[in-house]
């Protein structure tokens, strides 16, 4: 029996306690991209580096608190600092939207030009981050690190497996259902939320209606970037914050809005999940778990692992390819893509 | 237009006046400022221009010439663009010899794409891949650094001293981590341990759970981990302190460094290694010199870029030219005995004998040897990471 319970204490520490921060970080990041495609019908690559954006405002806002002398107690002072990061990415999306997007929206641009305008966006944001706080990586976490350690579990529990849950990991956890609930709440409840999803079901239809599509936009863009601050900040948080790495991030996040459905703020969470589950439970080699569960000899020589994790990266690929060959309208159908 | 013709003429004709009466020597000297190791770079670059000042300074160079730097970004990491920033320096700058480059990949794509083509001499300080020995260099390129086939045999020495039996590995998905890696595989294995598994890491990214996962699941005493101090070598080492994985880390040459004892903290505390270096009296020579030019002369392979730099120069004075062409002979009969044995700040010396007639044995900051294919013996510094600082155990 204690076997057993050591084999679930295993996964759960190297691979679901992870991956479920993990997911989280990409169900936020893929839901602004969502949004944007529902609303605005592009899919917005400039995405990844809002989300560094809003991570570098908070950081420098948690070395401005630090500074003063203000803390958290055993939370992350950047937890204090995330309104400031989510209000001024709120602002620079709106400045994106009336600076350029606009332009191209009044010229009826189709969506191929928008999302190479975004392209265009994500360098320039890259660039600004850049010459703001600079390419090194940056830790900025502090109060406690973790909510229960290996050591602390093993005396607990007396097992031979150790489970460690990390605040940033748990915090990811909170805030994304906190704000992910808020989210619901608003597009089920008000009217404003209401107006954003007639609009995106039937642009012309929600016209006709009386709907203000310049305030459906500004909405959406405020969303938007307030989600991606604290995508990027939970992010930098829990591994640590370099502008560079969010390039990178921009495939799992699109695998998730896409195989969830383009467009559907639901299949974008259920996408964050699958995608990260799915790097990490098919790159873990079974060995040691297999042994906890089978009797003495049958512990396998070899690691059992599917795939190395040098093919981390192409399960996003596969996933991506695999929803667009079957269901090219996502698991929640949301728009073709 | 045709007022204008004479114009052009003139600035034309006297920029090439200019460059054919300025008799500077210009060394370009080119790391990977930006990319997986920016912050030992500087302090590289720092190390090989003092061994250029020092030699401008005594004016004994070819009769007086000054040695120029001329700095060239190889991102170490991209080969592409490693090649056309040293391409640029070699056509536009026109440069005599080259301090460079840093890592093993970005090394061997400049020396295949610009340094061969173009007959001009490369000299790495920190290029460690096993398969730089045997690449067709007509005979351009050397390196201060040794290889890490022998990096791989220290570092199963000093597992094996320490009592290590088995050993997971994880190594930077390129050609210095490969290189690296299956030379401990190889050594460790000679030596009766086993490596449970050896699992490549990408750099650049964030998240490592994946790959910390698999190398609890493989499990071992010690975890090695061949990568770089500011990229996925930091990510993995995090990882594994936070789940438990491991708690005591291998860190080879690319790993040691003071911002990764600062980022990681406590959880470093005990982790050994090895990078090039030497007690010989020359590192401390050097140290002095560098304390006064405010040059870290303890971080890796500093010692290594000043000896690169210092080579070429007493090389082309042995060969009475800046010509890559003639300087490459001179090298290894500048940098082995029998001669004069130089130090580090006696770079004056070395040049007058030499202009003199008579022969010296360069030894430098880090005891340049050259062998086989002229690449350095090696000597190496064992280190341990003792109250958040990194501590010398040994010389072997």
């Amino acid at each position: 029996m204690e076997d057993v319970v050591n084999a679930v204490v295993l996964v759960t520490n190297f691979l679901v306690v992870p991956a479920t921060a993990y997911g989280c970080q990409l169900a936020l990041g893929a839901l602004g991209v969502t949004l944007v495609y529902g609303v605005l019908r592009f899919s917005n690559f400039a995405h990844g580096e809002i989300m560094a954006f809003g991570a570098m405002v908070t950081i420098l806002v948690t070395w401005l608190l630090q500074s003063w002398g203000v803390g958290f107690g055993p939370l992350p002072t950047a937890l204090l600092a995330l309104p400031a990061g989510m209000a001024v990415t709120a602002g620079l999306c709106l400045l994106m939207d009336r600076w350029v997007f606009r332009f191209y929206r009044r010229s009826k641009a189709p969506p191929v030009m928008l999302l190479v305008v975004s392209v265009g966006l994500m360098f320039v944001i890259n660039g600004l981050i850049r010459f703001v706080i600079g390419p090194a990586d940056r830790v900025f976490t502090d109060g406690t690190r973790f909510l229960l350690t290996v050591r602390e579990f093993k005396a607990l529990t007396g097992l031979s497996e150790g489970l460690a849950i990390k605040t940033t990991q748990t915090l990811s956890v909170v805030v994304a259902v906190v704000l992910v609930a808020a989210l619901f709440w608003f597009l089920e409840r008000t009217r404003t939320g209401k107006s954003m999803r007639a609009f995106s079901d039937n642009e012309d239809l929600a016209l006709l209606s009386g709907v203000s599509p310049e305030k459906v936009v500004a909405v959406t863009w405020l969303i938007v970037g307030a989600l991606a601050a604290v995508a990027g900040t939970l992010y930098g948080l829990d591994k640590s914050f370099k502008p560079f790495t969010f390039l990178s991030l921009l495939l799992p996040i699109f695998a998730a809005a896409i195989v969830g459905g383009l467009g559907n703020p639901l299949g974008a969470i259920v996408g964050g999940f699958v995608v990260a589950f799915s790097e990490v439970f098919l790159t873990y080699p079974y060995r040691k778990f297999l042994a906890y569960l089978g009797p003495e000899d049958w512990r396998p020589d070899g690691l059992v692992q599917f795939l190395s994790t040098d093919y981390k990266f192409a399960v996003s690929f596969v996933i991506l390819v695999v929803v667009l060959l079957v269901k090219p309208t996502g698991v929640f159908s949301g728009k073709s893509s | 237009m045709k007022k204008l013709i004479p114009v052009i003429l003139f600035v034309f004709v006297s920029m090439y006046a200019t460059a054919a009466l300025g008799a500077d020597v210009k060394l370009g000297v080119v790391f990977g400022y930006t990319g997986p190791i920016e912050s030992l770079t500087p302090q590289m670059a720092a190390g090989a221009e003092l061994a250029m000042k020092e030699v401008s300074d005594s004016g004994a160079l070819l009769g007086g010439a000054k040695v120029v730097s001329v700095r060239a970004d190889s991102t170490c990491g991209d080969s592409a663009a490693g090649s056309a920033a040293t391409e640029r320096i070699v056509t536009s700058d026109k440069v005599n010899a080259i301090v460079g480059g840093d890592c093993s990949g970005v090394t061997t794509a400049m020396l295949k794409n610009v340094a061969k083509p173009n007959g001009i001499v490369m000299i790495s300080p920190s290029a460690t891949s096993p398969s730089l020995s045997t690449v067709e260099d007509d005979g351009l390129f050397f390196r201060t650094a040794p290889s890490d086939a022998r990096q791989g045999a220290i570092i199963a020495d000093i597992l094996k001293e320490m009592g290590v039996k088995e050993a997971a590995l994880t190594y930077t998905n390129n050609d210095y981590g490969k290189g690296l890696a299956d030379s401990i595989a190889a050594n460790v294995k000679k030596g009766g341990g086993k490596i449970t598994i050896s699992a490549p890491h990408e750099d650049g990214k964030g998240d490592y759970s994946a790959e910390v996962a698999a190398l609890a699941a493989a499990g071992g005493d010690i975890l090695i981990v061949a990568g770089y101090a500011d990229q996925g070598g930091k990510g993995i080492i995090q990882g594994a302190l936070d789940t438990g994985a491991f708690d005591k880390f291998y860190l080879p040459d690319g790993m040691i460094s003071d911002s990764l004892v600062k980022a990681i903290g406590k959880g470093l505390e005990g982790a050994i290694g090895a990078h090039p270096g030497t007690d010989s009296p020359g590192t401390a020579k050097l140290g002095e010199i560098a304390k006064a030019a405010n040059v870290k002369s303890d971080s890796p392979f500093v010692p290594e870029s000043y000896d690169a730099a210092a080579l070429i120069m007493l090389a082309m004075q042995a060969a009475k030219s800046a010509e890559s062409g003639k300087l490459k002979d001179k090298v290894m009969m500048v940098a082995n005995a029998p001669g004069e044995k130089i130090y580090p700040g006696e770079l004056a010396k070395g040049l007058e004998i030499l202009a003199g007639g008579g022969d010296v044995d360069y030894v430098g900051a880090s005891a340049v040897e050259l062998i086989g294919p002229g690449e350095s013996a090696g000597n190496y510094r064992q280190i341990v990471v003792k109250g958040g600082k990194i501590t010398t155990v040994k010389y072997r």
